[in-house]
């Protein structure tokens, strides 16, 4: 499969290779091939239509720019107008601090950055202000760069991955966003509903699951979330499925029963794949405050992390908790959600990230 | 230090002040100056701070200082004054029309708890003998209006569906049948959504011209970062809001986002929506609120509580015993006994200052089984034991835990988490005999 491929790829490589007719060739398994019969007519004319669904490279690239437009005139503009002919002085490096803070970057984040800045001026003997901006967009690369990784799935199937996260993040669209992608190369995609808790959250899901053409394994509402994870892993397995995500109930990290049955959720599908999970994603809402940097650390007390989704980045939310937490947690971005549309998730990638923030 | 708490923070800072006849402007500046970092890591949002941090200044320089409190003590008392004051001084209620139905409209963005917030809503007014009517508007997410009628469902309270229509024409029917069906209120649960979609925001005002509520209420999420003032000032513009309920409170998030929309819109707070159970909507306590944005807990909450538990005269044995050292298992368990009494581990742990922040103290953050379980092992031992649980061998073990029906590890887990107990307790006396010497020891709660 071309699965390492494509999640390896950064944002606008990506755009370019997905039409590429050679992933189309490498299909182990035809669309109509015996797995196929488990879906509804309903379901696959849904799912083929979904696959349908162009996506250009300037497409992607405009949609991420669109997305990141909000970010970017709050954020960048202000500096501008801040760095505007003038000297190097502490009200500049106040009101640095001030943007930073207002963006949800947080103070010790903040400081940290302010104070490195603030060393290279002295010691590059820098006096131009308009030096500033540069300074600080490198700083802020370095930050994102360091522990970047793209999400990245393993050549054996099924991979799988399981997405966490405090309550109304947006776990079940992310994943159905996730499903969508992966539908795209014409992956075989199983969803595990494992938010049996959450009023008709299983409901949701089984709409994502309908629309991308993926096949979803529920139980009822208040079912064991871990026979859910059980029955998905086997079923993943029994349809040789490409891809397993499951989903989880939205929990507070505070709750400590309900952190130590996401434990188990998690102990269960190890057990049962028989191999640790190939990506476990904490979904954090990009209008979050600091507060995140406290679910970052109770979750992965929990769960052994390994990237994070930020989602609702097309609002007025800078997201830069996302500094944060690659600074106190050196926790990765993996994917970020900029839109209510089925496309709008897409590789997180510091480089044009902060390019497009710059722009 | 982003996750000590202010008082141990301010502490540090006035260690080396003297306690003066009058606040001068520099203990004012020093004091603010911690005030200030709390606050913005408790996400109030930075222009709300400044100005904040302004007026406290211009209050507490020249102020007397009492003669029980240092200058840090004083300044808090005084943000923290400010800071009640600021956040709406007493309840609010929501005001019901005087010709029913009263219609109530649940706005806000994506995820903020609008649909099990609404259920919660419904319920209190159920308890309060009315017959509200749930109106099922969110026809944009997937499962929503299902989501809603379950809700409805675990409260006991009828929902108005038509699928997945046009709102402003749900909103219609939804009064027009409480109107048949004798519901006195309406409680329209609304689709979340950004506050610059104007499409969608003009929705809203569609729903408002053609209902007219008389209550409009902004469910806002206590994780909201520096974002939640420009949220609230769109809302308010575009709808006129009438309050702020906030939601996910039984977390750890220090809740800045509420004197943010409290100070940038000016309408009152009205509930306070913890726990994912129906029951969990409560009055909103700004003085509470106050002292846990200022990363203090929710002492007055856990004061209270112990108040109405705890044995006074057992207390204060216990505290002697601390003094001297003299600790037992007995006392142990008479403490978790106690402690029992007051409710739910997990809730109390959340209202101690730096709680469940600190790594190491969440340790003892026990959920109440496991409280049994702790009991039932010291219940197996014998007096000897439980007075000098030295004496404890790999023996006396076995046939603790086999008495009590749990494992060895498990005794000796106890048997550790003990002794920390005493040698914690061992260090605060010593810390406190310190602080009588003098030292200008700064504790904000004795």
């Amino acid at each position: 499969m071309m699965l390492r491929k494509l999640f390896s790829r950064g944002g606008k490589k990506e755009a370019k290779v997905m039409p590429d007719p050679r992933i189309n060739d490498d299909q182990v398994k035809p669309e109509g091939g015996a797995d196929a019969g488990l879906l509804t007519d309903a379901e696959r004319s849904q799912g083929s239509e979904a696959n349908t669904e162009e996506v250009t490279p300037q497409g992607l690239f405009a949609r991420l720019k669109q997305g990141l437009t909000k970010t970017r005139t709050g954020f960048i503009d202000r500096i501008g107008q801040i760095l505007a002919g003038r000297g190097i002085d502490e009200d500049l490096f106040d009101e640095l601090e001030e943007i930073l803070i207002q963006a949800d970057v947080g103070v010790a984040t903040t400081l940290e950055l302010i104070g490195r800045i603030r060393q290279r001026v002295e010691t590059e003997r820098i006096t131009d202000s308009n030096a500033i901006q540069g300074l600080l967009k490198a700083e802020i690369k370095d930050l994102l760069s360091r522990d970047h990784q793209p999400l990245a799935l393993p050549d054996h199937t099924p991979a799988a991955i399981m997405v966490v996260g405090v309550n109304g993040v947006g776990k079940t669209t992310t994943i159905g966003k996730l499903a969508y992608r992966i539908k795209q190369n014409h992956a075989k995609v199983v969803l595990g509903a494992a938010d049996t808790f959450r009023a008709a959250a299983v409901d949701q899901l089984r709409v994502w699951a309908n629309r991308v053409g993926a096949d979803l394994i529920a139980h009822q509402e208040g079912a064991d979330p871990s026979a859910v994870a059980f029955d998905s892993v086997a079923a993943a397995k029994a349809r040789s499925a490409d891809v397993l995500i499951i989903d989880t109930a939205g929990r507070l990290h505070t709750k400590t029963n309900l952190m130590a049955e996401l434990g188990k959720v998690y102990r269960v599908t190890t057990r049962e794949l028989g191999r640790d999970l190939d990506e476990v994603l904490l979904v954090v809402d990009a209008t979050t405050g600091q507060n995140a940097l406290s679910q970052a650390k109770l979750f992965s007390e929990s769960v052994p992390l390994t990237g994070i989704v930020l989602t609702k980045l097309d609002g007025t939310a800078k997201g830069g908790i996302i500094l944060a937490l690659a600074n106190e947690l050196r926790l990765p971005v993996k994917l970020i959600g900029v839109g209510e549309q089925m496309r709008d998730l897409q590789d997180f990638d510091p480089i044009s990230f902060t390019e497009a923030l710059f722009n | 230090m982003p996750f000590a708490n202010l008082s141990s923070r301010l502490q540090e800072t006035f260690r080396k002040l003297r306690a003066r006849g009058k606040l001068t402007d520099k203990d004012v500046d020093t004091a603010l100056r911690e005030v200030r970092l709390a606050l913005l890591e408790a996400d109030v949002n930075y222009l709300v701070v400044k100005d904040f941090i302004a007026k406290v200044k211009e209050r507490a320089v020249g102020h007397q200082v009492l003669a029980s409190l240092s200058p840090g003590q004083q300044v808090i008392k005084i943000v923290n004054e400010e800071l009640t004051s600021l956040m709406g001084g007493t309840q609010s209620k929501i005001s019901l029309a005087s010709k029913p139905p009263t219609i109530i409209m649940m706005v806000g963005l994506q995820g903020s708890g609008k649909t099990t917030t609404s259920g919660k809503l419904a319920l209190h007014f159920k308890g309060k003998g009315h017959r509200p009517l749930l109106a099922a508007a969110d026809i944009y997410r997937p499962a929503a209006v299902k989501q809603l009628i379950v809700v409805g469902e675990q409260v006991n309270v009828p929902v108005f569906s038509m699928g997945e229509t046009n709102p402003v024409d749900i909103a219609k029917a939804a009064v027009a049948h409480a109107k048949t069906h004798g519901n006195d209120i309406v409680i329209i649960d609304t689709a979340g959504r950004l506050h610059i979609d104007t499409e969608l925001m003009h929705e809203l005002e569609e729903i408002k011209r053609s209902v007219n509520p008389h209550e409009i209420l902004l469910i806002v999420d206590s994780m909201t970062g520096q974002e939640a003032v420009s949220v609230a000032v769109s809302f308010d513009q575009q709808l006129g809001i009438d309050g702020v309920i906030l939601t996910k409170l039984d977390g750890d998030a220090r809740g800045g986002a509420a004197l943010s929309v409290k100070a940038v819109t000016g309408k009152p707070i009205k509930f306070a929506a913890m726990s994912e159970k129906m029951d969990g909507l409560e009055v909103f306590h700004p003085d509470r609120m106050a002292s846990r944005i200022l990363g203090m807990g929710d002492v007055l909450s856990l004061i209270e509580k112990a108040e109405a538990t705890f044995d006074e005269q057992k207390a204060k044995e216990l505290t002697e015993k601390m003094r001297r050292d003299a600790f037992t298992l007995e006392d142990f368990r008479e403490q978790l006994a106690q402690i029992k009494k007051m409710g739910p581990l997990d809730q109390l742990l959340g209202m101690i200052p730096g709680m469940g922040k600190l790594g190491q103290m969440r340790d003892l953050a026990v959920d109440d089984s496991h409280l049994k379980r702790i009991e039932a092992i010291i219940s197996s031992m014998t007096v000897e034991e439980r007075r000098n649980p030295d004496i404890i061998g790999g023996s006396r073990k076995r046939r603790i835990a086999a008495g009590s029906g749990t494992r060895v590890q498990e005794v000796n887990r106890l048997l550790k988490q003990f002794n920390q107990t005493r040698q914690m307790m061992k260090q605060f006396s010593e810390m406190e005999r310190r602080g009588r010497k003098g030292k200008g020891g700064f504790n904000l709660f004795r």
